[in-house]
C-alpha cells in the first residue's frame, strides 16, 4: 500500500493519493467483496441500519476530529455519554423534568463536561491527556455516583423518533449525523475558526505568537466534544430505550480509530472531517462484516484495536516517506 | 558559565529531594489521618481483619503501580495495564488448572507480560506511535481476545500450592505485603542509585538531553515498558492467587485505579519526577478509601468520581507548584 501511494503520488493527479481517496477506494472494493460474499450485506435495509448504528460514534468522532487537529486527545467522550445519559433519565424520571427539557439539560451538561475539560487544558495547562484521563474516571463515576447502577425505563413512544424512527425513508439520527458531517466539514474546510486548528496543531506556539487566539479556539474545541457526547447519548438513549451508567464505555477506541484511520494525523495538524467519515463507515463495515461472518462483539474490539495501532503505523511510516522523499 | 551549569542541577534536586520526600510523608499523614477519623465514626473500621483486608487485597495494585510509575517518569503511559492482568491472571490459572507444574503457572505471565509491554514500548520507542494510542489499541485487543477466548467463564478447581497470596513467611508476614514491600523497596533504590534507574528521569525529563548525556531514549523507554510488564505480572499473579477463583474478564477500571496511585504518589505527569514509594503509599491511601467509604456510610459506586477528584487535585496541585517555582526562580 505504501508502494501504491508513491507509486501514485508521482505518476497519478494529486487527488488521487490523497489518503481519503485511497481510504474511499477501499471503501467501496470492501463493500464489493462482503456484498459477493453475503446476499444479507449489500441491501439498502441493511446499509441504512448500520447507518443508523454508526451515528452515536459518528457525532463524536466529529469534534474529535477538531481536538486531534489541534494535536489534542479527548479520552473523556466516552464517560459523558453515560453522564449524559444519566443526566436525561434522571431529570426526567426523579427531579420530575419535562421530558424536552431533560434532554436540553442532558446535551448541556455534556457541553459543560467538555468546558471543564478544555479550562483546564488551557488556564492550569493540564496536558489533555492527562485532563481527560482524569475526566473519564470522574465523569463515569458522577454517572455511577448519581445512578448507583440503577437503569431508568419507561420512555414515552414520541421519545424513540430520533433513534428508532425514519424520515423520508433514512433513519432519523442519519440525518443528523449527515447534517453535522457538512457543517463540520466546512467549519474545519473553509473557516477561519478551521484554519486556526490547522495552525494551532502544526506550530501552537508560532499560532500564539501570529494572534490567533489558541485558549479560546481550544476551549471551543473541548467544549463541542463534550457537547457533541450529549447529542450522542440522546440518540443512544432513544435508540436502546433504557438508562445505564455504563453505557458509552469504550466509545474513545472507535472515535479515536474512525478519526485516525480516517488520516488525520495524531500528531496534529493535518486532517479533515470528509476523511473521518469514511474511516467511521469503514469502522461500521468491519463490524458489520465481522458481525455478518459470525464473529461475536468482544472478537470485533480486537480488530478495532488491531486496525487503530496499524493505520496509525502505515499513516506515519507514509509520512516519514514523504519526509525523505522530498 | 560553566559554574552556573554545574550549579543549576544540584539546586534543582535538592528541591526536588525535598518536594518528593514531602509528597511521601504528606500520603503517610493521610493514611493514617484518614484511619483514625473514620476509625472514630466506625471503630469497627480500625478492625485488624478490616486493615490487612484493605492491604493484602490491595497490594496488587501497589505492585503494578511501581511499573506504571516507571513508565509515566519516562514520559509516557499505559492504558492497557488492567486488561494485561487480566489477561495474565487467567494464562496462569488456566495453565494450573491444566497440569501443569506450578513453577510454570507462576512464571508463564511473567513472561507473556514482559514480552506484551516490551513489544508496545519497542512500537513506542522506535516506532515513534504515542503510548495512549499503542496502549488503547492494546487495551482492545487484550480485553476483546479475553472474552472471546474465555467466554467470560471462571477458573475454579486451582490446585493446592498455586496460591501465591496465601502464602505466610514465618507464620506472620502475608506474602502480598511482602512482595509489595520488597518490590517498593528494590524498584525505589534501583530507581535512586543505579545509572539505568536514572536514565527513566533523564529520559522523561528531556530525552534529547538525556540522548545528549549518552543516554538511549529509545532503550530506556523499552526497557521500562519491560520492567512494567513485569510488575504487572508479579500484581497478576498476587491478583489470580487470593480468591479460589479466577473471573476471566479484565476488571473494570483497574489501569485508572493503578493511574490514580502513580499520579497521587507523586509522579508528575509531564515526566522525569516521583518515586515508587509515594505511589503504594497512594495505593494503600486509595484502598483505604474504598474501604472507608463502606464504613462511614457512603456507596462505594462514588469511587471513580473519587479517583477522578484525585487525580485532576494532584496533577494541578503539581502544574501550579512548578509554575510559581518558575515565576520564582
Amino acid at each position: 500500500m505504501a508502494v501504491l501511494a508513491q507509486n501514485l503520488s508521482r505518476g497519478a493527479p494529486r487527488w488521487l493519493a490523497r489518503h481519503e481517496t485511497l481510504l474511499a477506494a477501499i471503501l467501496v472494493v470492501a463493500l464489493v467483496i462482503l456484498g459477493s460474499f453475503n446476499e444479507r450485506f449489500l441491501t439498502i435495509d441493511n446499509l441504512l441500519n448500520q447507518g443508523r448504528l454508526m451515528t452515536e460514534v459518528g457525532l463524536i468522532a466529529l469534534p474529535m476530529t477538531f481536538v486531534i487537529v489541534t494535536g489534542g486527545i479527548d479520552l473523556s467522550v466516552g464517560s459523558i455519554v453515560g453522564l449524559c445519559a444519566i443526566t436525561l433519565g434522571y431529570s426526567w424520571k426523579t427531579f420530575g423534568f419535562p421530558l424536552p427539557l431533560a434532554i436540553l439539560f442532558a446535551i448541556a451538561v455534556g457541553g459543560l463536561a467538555g468546558f471543564v475539560n478544555g479550562l483546564l487544558i488551557t488556564r492550569i495547562r493540564v496536558p489533555p491527556l492527562i485532563m481527560t484521563i482524569a475526566t473519564l474516571a470522574l465523569y463515569r463515576g458522577l454517572a455511577e455516583g448519581v445512578s448507583q447502577a440503577h437503569s431508568v425505563r419507561g420512555y414515552p413512544e414520541w421519545f424513540f423518533f430520533v433513534g428508532q424512527g425514519q424520515w423520508l425513508g433514512v433513519p432519523t439520527q442519519l440525518w443528523i449525523l449527515l447534517v453535522a458531517i457538512v457543517v463540520a466539514g466546512v467549519a474545519l474546510d473553509r473557516t477561519t475558526f478551521g484554519r486556526t486548528l490547522y495552525a494551532i496543531g502544526a506550530n501552537e506556539t508560532a499560532a500564539r505568537f501570529s494572534g490567533l487566539s489558541v485558549d479560546r479556539v481550544k476551549l471551543i474545541v473541548y467544549s463541542l466534544s463534550g457537547l457533541m457526547a450529549g447529542v450522542s447519548a440522546w440518540v443512544l438513549v432513544s435508540r436502546v430505550t433504557t438508562t445505564r451508567s455504563d453505557m458509552g464505555i469504550g466509545y474513545e477506541l472507535d472515535v479515536i480509530a474512525a478519526v485516525v484511520l480516517g488520516g488525520t494525523s495524531i500528531f496534529g495538524g493535518s486532517g479533515t472531517i470528509w476523511g473521518t467519515a469514511i474511516g467511521l463507515a469503514m469502522i461500521q463495515l468491519l463490524k458489520n462484516g465481522l458481525a455478518l461472518t459470525g464473529v461475536k462483539g468482544d472478537a470485533t474490539i480486537v480488530v478495532i484495536g488491531a486496525v487503530l495501532i496499524a493505520s496509525v503505523l502505515i499513516a506515519s511510516s507514509l509520512q516519514r516517506r514523504r519526509e525523505y522523499g522530498a | 558559565m560553566s559554574a552556573i551549569a554545574v550549579a543549576r542541577p544540584q539546586v534543582a534536586r535538592t528541591s526536588l529531594l525535598r518536594r518528593v520526600a514531602s509528597q511521601e510523608a504528606l500520603l503517610g499523614i493521610a493514611v493514617i489521618a484518614l484511619a483514625i477519623v473514620v476509625g472514630v465514626v466506625n471503630p469497627r473500621f480500625l478492625a485488624t481483619r478490616n486493615l490487612s483486608d484493605i492491604l493484602l487485597g490491595n497490594a496488587y495494585v501497589g505492585v503494578a503501580a511501581i511499573g506504571m510509575s516507571m513508565v509515566i517518569i519516562s514520559g509516557n503511559i499505559d492504558i492497557s495495564v488492567g486488561a494485561l492482568i487480566g489477561v495474565l491472571a487467567t494464562v496462569s490459572g488456566s495453565l494450573a488448572v491444566a497440569g501443569a507444574p506450578i513453577a510454570v503457572a507462576w512464571l508463564a505471565p511473567v513472561v507473556v507480560g514482559i514480552a506484551v509491554m516490551a513489544l508496545q514500548g519497542v512500537i513506542v520507542a522506535y516506532l515513534r506511535i504515542p503510548a495512549i494510542v499503542v496502549t488503547l489499541g492494546m487495551l482492545s485487543i487484550l480485553k476483546g481476545g479475553l472474552i472471546s477466548v474465555t467466554g467470560g467463564k471462571w477458573i475454579t478447581d486451582l490446585p493446592e500450592g498455586f496460591h501465591l497470596a496465601d502464602i505466610e513467611l514465618f507464620d506472620i508476614l502475608p506474602m502480598p505485603v511482602l512482595i509489595l514491600a520488597i518490590a517498593t523497596i528494590l524498584a525505589a533504590l534501583w530507581m535512586r542509585y543505579s545509572a539505568s534507574g536514572r536514565a527513566i528521569y533523564a529520559t522523561g525529563g528531556n530525552a534529547e538531553a538525556a540522548r545528549l548525556c549518552g543516554v538511549s531514549p529509545q532503550r530506556t523507554v523499552v526497557m521500562v515498558f519491560a520492567l512494567h510488564g513485569f510488575f504487572a505480572a508479579i500484581a497478576a499473579l498476587l491478583f489470580a492467587t487470593q480468591l479460589k477463583v479466577i473471573q476471566s474478564t479484565t476488571p473494570t477500571g483497574l489501569e485508572l485505579t493503578i493511574i490514580t496511585a502513580s499520579v497521587v504518589g507523586g509522579v508528575s505527569i509531564l515526566g522525569g519526577v516521583g518515586t515508587v514509594i509515594g505511589a503504594t503509599l497512594a495505593a494503600i491511601l486509595i484502598a483505604e478509601i474504598a474501604s472507608a467509604l463502606v464504613f462511614i456510610n457512603v456507596s462505594p459506586y462514588w469511587i471513580h468520581a473519587l479517583e477522578g477528584v484525585l487525580i485532576l487535585a494532584t496533577v494541578i496541585a503539581d502544574i501550579l507548584r512548578r509554575q510559581r517555582r518558575m515565576a520564582g526562580g
